[in-house]
């Protein structure tokens, strides 16, 4: 649209004095503005936030309701019907004892939330409480850390398997065994951003203004750590999912009384070439659902502390 | 109160730092961050330490408030030893002295509202007892530096910077303290809220008699509200005098260097310029002798060798540590 083909009755005529050149409105050219609601302003800023909670959604919701979607037994045994493919009655098929799989993985959900959000849980405190004591008390921070350092230094998968060697496999104890390999990675992190954070101007402040300890602890450095801490509690939350099933595929794991997605698949892999969707099924579930955590972990870490991204 | 005892006195006042290392992490060598520095603050005085980075003069300030422990030396603070205090019998004295620091963005914790980082040193001191109480004197805290009252339940990212120094200044006025170090307390911020900043910190002064040790490297701001100047280099004081004596005739060349770097709004200005080469000397090895001596122009032998005492020059309150009686004109 040009200043010379104005629409008439475009403005009032009398508005422009004689003489003298009016500018048109202003062409459409910029849509307005999208109203987005504040749903649609965490989707849009935080997309792979709100992808991974809404996948780890559905796994919550299924393990919650996992008697109610359409699913059996999980350990009733049917000889008869064993590794059926996939159909309308078996969605997901049986295995060779005839068991339901479509039923032992909504069941193994539950087995594989517990295990992440536990040990993300327990590790998390534990962590906080070691870094913590390592950052604040110096004299204990080497003998601390030469320890975490040690319990490191094996892999975790080795140290839980080790752990499981003591007792007998059950739910408790594999959040236990992992938990002990997982720590440490909690309080190197702790320890580190509590160092940092005492050097803060603001606690020498609260120093200077007569704080105790315990409270700059709880005032000025907890609070602080709660960013970088739940990052890193998404990251051990994945890495306990997938440290169960592979606790459970080596038979080190979970009870085979109860079903784990490992359990499903050590159950399945003699089979595997023949008859995949015994396989298949669980380990779908369990990537997805690690992928899920792992995109909630990226999402929140840009969310709450762009700079994190180099820390961690 | 001229003959009463000066509100803080230090003296020889030592920090050294540890420089670990080695295989078994055993202490190596040592950082002479401050090195025997002597001065006091009187009442409603303020006393500028000045130095380029790296002097000892934030060490001074932090050693001062027992944010560090001092390697050795004394601090009174009113007439009381405080450098060696226990931690519970520190505590009340804290009440007493507070700190500005430089920046304004790390200074304030960023997750609490203005009349929590407010109210903090009042419920820590006991200095009040009800809820209302403490609203009312964090509102007239906010009064004294000219914040809006209804700015308290705000967090101090909602600030700009000389609005969140405003709020340090708050918070070190919030117990009732008689000395407040400022460590380089307008160094961050723009030149027109500096001047704010330190025309607030003049006039609380006058107010409230406060005593002020500021930290600072910026000559110009030291010379517009400060009533002593220490001049520092390498964790010791080399000059202290008035802030008349010390602009107008300098007598340690390393001042007199400080006072030439100093920029001048007038590019026609002619100057006699005393520009010094090199750096400055490691405090983990300093020189020996006099310390300036490797890169002061009018060293001598025995500059070399042998340490300059801090010692009167001509008026009794100027003092140097120069073993020149009078320094040569740059020319």
């Amino acid at each position: 649209m040009s200043a010379t083909s104005i629409p008439p009755g475009a403005m009032p005529p009398d508005a422009i004095p004689e003489g003298v050149s009016a500018a048109p409105a202003l062409p459409d050219v910029l849509p307005a503005p999208r109203a987005r609601g504040k749903f649609g302003t965490l989707v849009y800023r935080h997309p792979t936030f709100v992808a991974g909670a809404a996948i780890l959604g559905v796994m919550l919701f299924i393990a919650i309701f996992a008697p109610y979607l359409g699913t059996v037994d999980p350990t009733a045994l049917a000889p008869a019907k064993r590794t059926r493919p996939p159909s309308a009655i078996y969605w997901f098929g049986t295995d060779m004892l005839g068991r339901d799989v479509y039923s032992r993985v909504m069941y193994g959900t539950r087995v594989s939330l517990i295990v992440g959000f536990g040990v993300a849980l327990l590790s998390s405190v534990a962590g906080v409480l070691i870094g913590v004591i390592s950052g604040f008390v110096r004299w204990l921070d080497s003998v601390i850390m030469r320890v975490m350092d040690g319990l490191m230094s094996i892999p975790p998968i080795l140290l839980a398997i080790a752990l499981m060697a003591l007792t007998r496999g059950s739910v408790g104890n594999v959040i236990t065994a992992i938990t002990v390999s997982q720590v440490p990675q909690v309080a190197r992190l702790i320890r580190g951003v509590v160092l940092s954070l005492r050097e803060q101007p603001y606690v020498e402040a609260a120093v200077a203004s007569g704080t105790r300890a315990p409270k700059i602890i709880l005032r000025h450095i907890l609070p602080n750590t709660v960013a970088p801490l739940t990052v890193q509690a998404t990251y051990i939350c994945a890495a306990a999912m997938i440290t169960e099933a592979i606790l459970s595929f080596i038979g080190a794991g979970t009870p085979p009384t109860i079903p784990s997605w490992g359990n499903i698949m050590a159950e399945g892999r003699a089979l595997w070439q023949v008859k995949p969707y015994i396989v298949f099924f669980p380990a779908a579930f369990l990537s997805v659902t690690v992928l899920a955590v792992n995109l909630m972990g990226d999402g929140l870490r840009d969310w709450l502390d762009p700079r994190l991204a180099k820390r961690l | 109160m001229s003959d009463a005892r000066p509100l803080l006195e230090v003296n020889a006042l030592k920090k050294h730092y540890p420089v670990k290392g080695g295989l078994l992490g055993g202490e190596t060598a040592k950082v002479y961050a401050v090195d025997g520095v002597t001065f006091s603050i009187k009442r409603g005085e303020t006393l500028s330490v000045v130095g380029e980075s790296g002097c000892g003069k934030s060490t001074v300030g932090k050693t001062i408030l027992r944010l560090t422990d001092p390697t050795d030396g004394e601090v009174f603070l009113d007439g009381e030893r405080i450098d060696n205090l226990s931690a519970a019998r520190l505590r009340p004295m804290r009440r007493r002295m507070q700190v500005v620091f430089q920046d304004p963005f790390s200074s304030l914790n960023p997750r609490m509202r203005v009349r929590d980082i407010l109210a903090e040193p009042l419920v820590n001191f006991g200095l009040t007892r009800s809820r209302s109480e403490i609203d009312d004197r964090v509102a007239g805290l906010m009064d004294k530096v000219r914040l809006p009252r209804d700015a308290i339940g705000r967090f101090p990212h909602e600030f700009s910077g000389g609005q969140r120094q405003r709020i340090g200044i708050a918070r070190a006025l919030a117990p009732g303290a008689d000395l407040i170090i400022c460590d380089e307390a307008v160094s961050a911020l723009d030149v027109s809220v500096k001047a704010q900043i330190v025309n607030l910190l003049s006039d609380l002064q006058d107010e409230l008699g406060l005593a002020l040790l500021f930290i600072s490297h910026d000559l110009a701001i030291v010379e517009h509200l400060t009533h002593r100047v220490a001049v520092m280099y390498l964790g010791k004081i080399v000059e202290l005098a008035d802030r008349r004596t010390l602009f107008s005739t300098p007598h340690h060349p390393y001042t007199r260097a400080l006072l030439s770097a100093v920029p001048v709004p007038d590019p026609t200005a002619k100057r006699d310029r005393m520009v010094l080469t090199g750096d400055v000397p490691s405090p983990i090895n300093p020189p020996t002798g006099c310390r300036f001596h490797t890169r002061c122009p009018f060293a001598f032998d025995r500059c070399r060798t042998e340490e300059p005492m801090l010692r009167p020059i001509g008026d009794r309150e100027h003092q140097s540590a120069c073993h020149l009686d009078a320094v040569p004109a740059t020319h």
